[in-house]
């Protein structure tokens, strides 16, 4: 499926938008760290938790579960929320 | 760490921030200096170490306010960098002690001489870690990361900094690998014989806030402590309450900060020795009273040098600010270069970069308008 990056991490991909695999949120983290070594765990800590200002949305829909089915055909969003000066 | 001859020219400043960093390069004589930078625009570095062993590589312990920690490796002196394949990150929940997650990368300290490539790293939440490959990949390093007494002795977010409750100060002895000190915001000083497999708290003598229990290792907040390059015996701590002096294999720390004048008094966060007289130190005295601004006495920056153990200061303002300079200097934000006459460097909060001539009795600024500094490193690359 589609994956928009957000601008903190094109450092990884070179590109809003990439290709990855999987039929969770997790497992398209899992394929976009295969893809661009590191990038998950700038998103997902050693616990398996989404960090704190990372956000993930598909068909509109917040994904806070990594281990729920997505949609097929779907696009996924990873949108980092900003805070602070 | 970055206390090298400076006398044969090339020494670089490294300033870590918290929106960056940059490269301060000197000529031979330290007069003049050539800024590079910034490097990582936009993400906080808390510390920027160049390993003396080799002279060439360079870690920066970086985090955007946005996205997790890692740690960037250069070889090229930041002209090329490239991101640790397995940054620091604790081992998965055990023996029922809940599961936890690094924050920050806090503090970078490389290994012993005879271990090339060997880097330690602190963190936070207060964690160990060693890298044995020159930063490209970390692991967990010693029990104490999931050891329920020092989980006990990490006490909680409440008990630590603004920032986060850190590791710091990792110590090795020049003489023995096996032999390992680390400090704690809060959780004490510790120490290790074995190479890290086990460690155990040195903070006899040191005091705590008053009404908490000076028995409980939780209280105990050592800001930054030193290691005499010059006799590895003679340790010196800028710590909450007050500048102490341990003499080993003595165990009991002494409050040299007794001899400040009371006025200024004795709390502070960086702390700085010589790198061949075990006799000298300085230190930066911030306001730590009533509500504890943490910010220069009266607004008139200084700092303190001791050249007896502690037991008479002398106070070094000349070029310094005379007035209404409200400064902040962080624990790691103050450092002396090795060369034949030292000269101390400090960067504060409000983004301002300084060097002390003359073991600090002569003060010029050599840049302004930075952000808030986090760290200030003297290096020597070859």
């Amino acid at each position: 499926m589609r994956v928009l990056i957000p601008s903190a991490l094109h450092s990884y991909t070179g590109r809003a938008w990439v290709e990855a695999g999987g039929t969770t949120a997790g497992a398209v983290l899992d394929d976009l760290d295969r893809q661009f070594p590191g990038i998950r765990f700038r998103m997902v800590d050693e616990r398996g938790c989404l960090r704190r200002h990372i956000r993930l949305f598909a068909q509109r829909q917040a994904v806070a579960d990594l281990a729920a089915p997505l949609p097929a055909d779907g696009e996924l969003l990873i949108v980092q929320a900003l805070s602070g000066g | 760490m970055g206390a090298e001859d400076s006398t044969q020219g090339r020494q670089v400043l490294l300033v870590a921030t918290r929106k960056g960093a940059w490269i301060f390069h000197a000529d031979a004589a330290r007069r003049t200096w050539r800024v590079d930078g910034p490097h990582f625009l936009g993400h906080t570095i808390h510390h920027l170490v160049l390993d003396p062993r080799d002279g060439r590589t360079l870690l920066a312990a970086a985090k955007t306010g946005h996205i997790g920690p890692t740690v960037f490796r250069s070889t090229d002196l930041g002209g090329s960098w490239r991101e640790a394949a397995a940054p620091p990150a604790f081992g998965p929940a055990r023996d029922g002690l809940p599961a936890r997650a690094v924050d920050h990368t806090f503090w970078l300290a490389p290994g012993h001489a005879d271990e090339p490539g060997v880097w330690y790293a602190g963190t936070s939440p207060q964690g160990l870690f060693r890298s044995p490959d020159g930063g490209a990949t970390w692991g967990p390093f010693s029990c104490i990361n999931d050891d329920a007494q020092y989980r006990r002795w990490f006490g909680t977010v409440q008990d630590g900094t603004p920032d986060g409750p850190k590791l710091h100060s990792i110590l090795v002895d020049p003489r023995d690998p096996r032999h390992l000190y680390f400090a704690m915001s809060g959780g004490g000083v510790h120490e290790s014989h074995d190479g890290g497999d086990s460690f155990a708290p040195l903070v006899d003598g040191m005091e705590v806030v008053e009404g908490f229990d000076v028995a409980d290792v939780t209280f105990h907040d050592p800001h930054c402590v030193r290691l005499c390059p010059g006799n590895p015996d003679r340790l010196y701590q800028q710590n909450h309450c007050g500048i102490y002096r341990l003499d080993r294999p003595g165990t009991r720390w002494r409050r040299i900060g007794r001899n400040m004048p009371a006025a200024v008094g004795d709390v502070g966060f960086p702390l700085v020795v010589h790198p061949r007289d075990d006799r000298c130190l300085w230190v930066f005295p911030m306001d730590g009273s009533d509500v504890w601004p943490r910010t220069a006495p009266g607004g008139r920056p200084a700092v303190y040098a001791s050249r007896d153990g502690g037991e008479t200061w002398q106070r070094h303002d000349a070029g310094l600010p005379a007035g209404q300079a409200w400064w902040t200097v962080k624990r790691q934000a103050m450092t002396a270069d090795g060369g034949e006459r030292v000269d101390l460097y400090l960067g504060t909060t409000s983004g301002e970069l300084w060097q002390g001539r003359d073991e600090g009795r002569h003060w010029e600024c050599l840049a302004r308008h930075l952000p808030e500094i986090y760290a200030v490193e003297a290096a020597c690359p070859r």
